[in-house]
């Protein structure tokens, strides 16, 4: 164990990646970590320690921890690209709030006072309009962030993506929550 | 999360949310925005003849913290030259609101805003003299 890996070959110490055998892309083969992802939890379910020791059990329990940490943080496409970034030392400068260029942010504002105004006059056409635009240019940013992250290692570009892209998934959230409202 | 009496209060009766009319003399805008949160932040200053801080106002999308920031700052700025407004501190803003550690980036966020609205003013007026 002193090694970081337990009796089932499991490596404790390595990145999400290594964890599941798969190589560190943003364009991750999705099938291939579902499937590990579905092994590692048969080895690591703490129904197969049912009758082992306590420190076994809890071991066990670290393991299944640790596998649904590397599966969610893998399988979402920002955080899998945060994790890339942080894997490569970038630097993603959330604490600089004056970063974002201001158009970008004044089309945020105005994007989110359309989900407001819509929101209010109960207009769940019109929420569901803006949820399709808003995924469009969240596609737009994925393709784009696939290609600065893969294949031209631009990290500081890819960092700027994540930046724009975690605006957006907050405003994706505010339409679903938006038209959660709506629809009850 | 539970929040601060003065937080719910401008959270409930924000001061002067709103924008200023485009084309408004004197009006520069400071735009910042935190992606760990999403929160979004628009601070307006209106600016007299004699480089006071007539007025304020803001607009904010995000959490409570953040409004009741934006919204304590825009009256801290009235009255105040762009030098002395400048000297505001998160640190000041998330004392007076009694924010929680996990929420002291609001605070930061509006500094932020009123940075970025002076250089805003600053930049408008030094262009329209060049």
């Amino acid at each position: 164990m002193s090694d970081g890996r337990s009796a089932d070959g499991i490596d404790f110490g390595a990145d999400h990646f290594t964890f599941f055998g798969l190589a560190p892309v943003f364009r991750i083969d999705s099938q291939a970590l579902d499937e590990r992802f579905r092994e590692a939890q048969a080895r690591v379910h703490p129904d197969r320690f049912a009758h082992a020791g306590k420190a076994e059990r809890r071991v066990s329990l670290q393991w299944a921890t640790r596998v649904n940490e590397a599966y969610q943080t893998l399988k979402n496409p920002l955080p899998r690209a945060r994790y890339l970034l942080d894997r490569a030392g970038q630097d993603m400068g959330q604490g600089n709030s004056a970063a974002m260029p201001p158009e970008f942010l004044m089309e945020q504002m105005e994007w989110r006072e359309a989900v407001a105004e819509a929101r209010q006059a109960r207009e769940l056409a019109g929420l569901e309009d803006l949820r399709q635009r808003v995924r469009q240019r969240m596609n737009e940013n994925y393709g784009r962030l696939a290609e600065l992250l893969d294949d031209e290692r631009d990290y500081a570009a890819a960092a700027d993506r994540v930046r724009r892209l975690m605006f957006l998934e907050k405003l994706l959230s505010e339409i679903d929550e938006g038209m959660a409202a709506l629809e009850e | 999360m539970t929040y601060s009496e003065k937080v719910l209060d401008h959270y409930e009766n924000p001061r002067n949310a709103g924008s200023f009319g485009k084309d408004e003399e004197g009006v520069a805008t400071g735009m910042v925005g935190a992606p760990a949160c999403g929160d979004v932040m628009k601070l307006q200053i209106k600016v007299g003849k004699d480089g006071v801080i007539e007025d304020a106002k803001f607009k904010t999308y995000g959490c409570g913290s953040a409004i009741a920031s934006s919204s304590l700052v825009t009256e801290w700025v009235k009255g105040k030259t762009l030098d002395q407004a400048l000297e505001i501190r998160n640190t000041q803003i998330a004392e007076e609101l009694a924010l929680p550690p996990v929420k002291i980036h609001c605070s930061i966020l509006a500094e932020d805003a009123i940075k970025a609205a002076v250089a805003d003013y600053r930049k408008k007026r030094d262009g329209a003299e060049g």
